[in-house]
């Protein structure tokens, strides 16, 4: 072993321990996002008819072709797998090796943990290509996963193995770039920031590509990974380029990582202000500072996939006309199908909209458990004022997205139609659902008062809804299962009138379930 | 009701672990409390309680006469705290730490924080993460410094801290304590108690075992006699009291509980003294005496 990656054994050995739950978490659930579309396809089409017609109608549908990729074989169901899990399964391994590569390297030069390793007998390279190597046996784990699952079901293997290695060859080729985004800065926030800014920019290239004449694909990871071509006439060569990123990437992380000092970032840190500005006066204005950038990301997402699926326009009618997946998926049983179709459109925003809402709800226990609630708690501010301003920007927060997305919805489809008189009936379709969304942050807050260990358990209320949303019609769940989730109690607005009863209910139960956590957290021991 | 502090038969369970087991403490108004014990032995667990973060599970605990659980807000308005691992938000300079929990806390001193920034020669323009452990240490010292309040906790407040700021915080404890202001200061560090402090509480596995003022402490201790004399001394060796003697040709040298002091000095001059040295006792002693038999309790068993 060179003298600079002395030690890198024993590092791979303690970060597989550290990572292990997360990679088995990733690979459940990666491997069931193939697997659950081939089984939920075969499902839905009984008749190979059925299954053309439906494929014909999605064959040149833009939007779905900018969500998912370029549609090829869509009548088999190796085809469908592909189309539709191919660029959100490579989302969730980016996602991974850039966690996993964020918190071995940058994270430990910035809590001081990584000079305790260093040292210690460990080469100067060791602590990151020992990441870089977990990151990938990580990546390689997932795509083995997926082909094994594919293959098992009974899919062809030349496209299982065509997905499994492209998916092990995103996760190399996006662990080389988080590789080279923790040289950069040195906070770890900023770097999870760059490397899902890079993620989300190959998605947007791959997106306009996949709809315009391909050439932007070309320019995206993802993209080379959907030119693969699983299950349409398997091509390998696209695979190389994923592995010239990969090792032009580390190559270039290793370059920077010798430029610059331990610790250090390649920028170097500003000073900042010496006193604090007004906005910093307060409980709530530090809750504010911490999560703004947070909630802004949040909510320019939501409004940019709000004016996505907007633009789908009412190009909704040829498509839902006789195809029952996008029945089973979209419609919700209304009269009108542009506003069944926007209904649902409204739901899936909003529960990507969750993900703002719990994650704000349990930023309280990141700072608790970094030690920040201490010294705060010490002076004349109360417990209830300091996590009310928390929830305030939790409750607002959510309120504020789901409005912009809503907002998003009826101003992509007034581009696209001309008719901007929809605007207000799709905000308010998804500002009606506000009360299930914070009712899952409520459940967080609860946790967060009540159990605090156990406070991440808070994300699996939004797995269960998002399960029961995306595949309970296909799966044929029993309908008192269905019915645990609060977003069945909320109507399909504006495809159904709104039903305040049930609005207010729910509403009343996400206040008293939010005020039982801030009740518990009054009587517990801060630590 | 002059007492700041004053908690009895303390008792906090973590689990299976008893952190605190039936503490007792009083700080009185105007004095520095040092608040002494090894690691693990209970200190911060129990300025926890006071600040009313954790809840008692036993006994009586009275801060300014209230209960710090119920009236945690009210009462912090009234004293100030320093933690002895000082986390910052990394994205915040420690100028605006400084502030933030000023304003919290009902406002702080303007000259008053312009002069500690001075003094403990601190950046107040570095984000939270570029600090030091030290200077994340004098950001929190600063912030407790400049605002205006009756009752200081320290908790291990110079960890990190190099000689010259340490000699920076003495003299600033001094000045609080000449404007009235109380102390309890946790320390693990005998040389900077014994400076500041009137009274010392020492604890041990979550328990009181020694209180008192400094004189009344050293009686419990040892004073160290090194000498030179003309001829053998006689006689102390028959004093039960005189410890680790050693008398080689003119140098003689021993400790001795200090109650019989005066019975070992006789022997020793009785001898013909050249040079004498005495060692007042130090709470390192009376630290070793109180952790030291826990040592050889452990290796009895």
């Amino acid at each position: 072993m060179p003298a600079s990656t002395v030690g890198g054994r024993v590092l791979i050995a303690a970060f597989v321990r550290r990572d292990r739950w997360m990679v088995v978490w990733f690979t459940i659930g990666v491997t069931i996002l193939f697997w659950a579309q081939a089984y939920s396809v075969d499902g839905l089409y009984r008749t190979r008819a059925e299954f053309d017609r439906a494929a014909a109608s999605m064959d040149h549908n833009t939007a779905f072709i900018a969500m998912a990729g370029p549609a090829r074989a869509l009548n088999t169901t190796g085809g469908q797998v592909t189309w539709q899990a191919s660029a959100f399964g490579a989302i969730a391994v980016a996602l991974m090796v850039m966690f996993m590569i964020g918190r071995h390297t940058r994270a430990e030069e910035e809590s001081g943990r990584d000079e305790l390793v260093r040292s210690g007998v460990v080469g100067r390279l060791a602590p990151m290509v020992a990441a870089y190597v977990v990151a990938c046996g990580a990546s390689l784990v997932v795509g083995l996963g997926v082909t094994i699952s594919l293959v098992a079901y009974g899919l062809g293997a030349a496209g299982a193995i065509a997905l499994g290695l492209g998916l092990f060859l995103c996760g190399t080729a996006f662990g080389a770039i988080a590789l080279v985004a923790a040289q950069l800065t040195s906070s770890t926030r900023a770097a999870y920031g760059i490397t899902g800014a890079v993620i989300g920019a190959t998605y947007a290239l791959r997106a306009i590509g996949d709809v315009g004449n391909g050439a932007l694909s070309w320019l995206s990871p993802i993209g080379w990974y959907q030119a693969m071509h699983a299950y349409s006439g398997e091509r390998w060569w696209p695979a190389a380029l994923l592995a010239v990123l990969s090792i032009v990437g580390v190559v270039l992380a290793v370059a920077l990582f010798r430029h610059r000092d331990v610790g250090a970032g390649l920028w170097p840190d500003r000073p900042g202000p010496s006193r604090a500005g007004a906005g910093l006066a307060s409980s709530f204005g530090l809750a504010w500072q911490l999560q703004r950038g947070s909630l802004f990301g949040w909510a320019a997402g939501l409004f940019l996939g709000g004016v996505a699926y907007g633009t789908i326009g009412d190009d909704v009618k040829s498509l839902i006309g006789d195809s029952s997946f996008a029945k089973d998926v979209f419609s919700t049983g209304g009269p009108d199908i542009v506003d069944s179709f926007y209904a649902a459109s409204a739901l899936m925003l909003a529960l990507v909209a969750c993900g703002f809402a719990i994650a704000s709800a349990l930023r309280p226990r990141a700072e608790e458990s970094a030690g920040h609630v201490e010294p705060l708690l010490s002076t004349g501010l109360g417990r209830g004022r300091w996590l009310g301003g928390h929830l305030l920007i939790a409750g607002a927060g959510t309120v504020l997205a789901l409005t912009l997305s809503g907002l998003g919805l009826g101003v992509g489809f007034a581009l696209v139609t001309g008719d901007s008189g929809r605007v207000g009936p799709f905000t308010w379709a998804a500002l009606s659902l506000a009360p299930a969304v914070l009712l899952l942050a409520a459940i967080a807050v609860l946790l967060y008062g009540a159990l605090p260990q156990w406070a991440s358990l808070a994300w699996l209320p939004l797995v269960f809804c998002v399960v029961v949303m995306m595949f309970g019609a296909a799966l044929r769940f029993p309908s008192w299962i269905m019915g645990v989730s609060p977003f069945r109690h909320l109507s399909s607005v504006p495809a159904d009138p709104e039903n305040w009863a049930h609005f207010a209910t729910v509403l009343a139960l996400a206040v008293v379930v939010g005020v039982a956590g801030v009740f518990t957290f009054d009587r517990r021991d801060v630590h | 009701m002059d007492d700041v502090v004053a908690i009895s038969g303390l008792v906090k369970t973590f689990g299976r672990t008893r952190a605190l087991d039936g503490l007792d403490l009083s700080v009185r108004r105007g004095e520095v409390h040092g608040f002494l014990g090894p690691n693990g032995a209970g200190k911060s667990t129990t300025i926890r309680v006071l600040l009313g973060l954790l809840r008692a599970d036993a006994g009586q605990v009275r801060l300014f006469g209230a209960d710090p659980w119920r009236d945690a807000a009210a009462l912090h308005r009234r004293l100030a705290y320093v933690p002895g691992d000082v986390n910052l938000w990394p994205n915040l300079t420690g100028g605006e730490v400084i502030d933030l929990l000023g304003k919290l806390r009902g406002g702080l001193d303007e000259t008053r924080r312009a002069a500690l920034m001075e003094r403990f020669e601190l950046d107040p323009t570095k984000k939270g993460r570029a600090y030091s452990k030290g200077n994340r240490q004098k950001v929190a010292l600063v912030a407790a410094l400049s605002s205006d309040v009756e009752f200081l906790m320290l908790d291990e407040p110079t960890s990190g801290l190099d000689p010259l700021m340490e000699a920076v915080f003495t003299e600033c404890v001094d000045e609080f304590k000449q404007g009235g202001g109380t102390v309890l200061l946790s320390s693990h560090i005998l040389a900077e108690v014994e400076r500041l402090c009137d009274r010392v509480s020492i604890v041990r596995n979550g328990a009181t075992v020694e209180t008192g003022t400094m004189a009344q402490l050293r009686h419990l201790t040892r004073t160290s006699v090194r000498a030179e004399v003309d001829r053998r001394p006689q006689g102390l060796e028959q004093i039960a009291e005189v410890h680790n003697l050693v008398v080689e040709d003119h140098r003689v040298e021993f400790e001795v509980d200090s109650d019989r002091l005066g019975a070992a000095l006789e022997a020793v001059t009785a001898a013909g003294v050249r040079t004498l040295t005495s060692q007042p006792p130090t709470l390192e002693e009376l630290f070793l005496r109180h952790y030291g038999d826990r040592v050889e309790q452990h290796e009895a068993e």
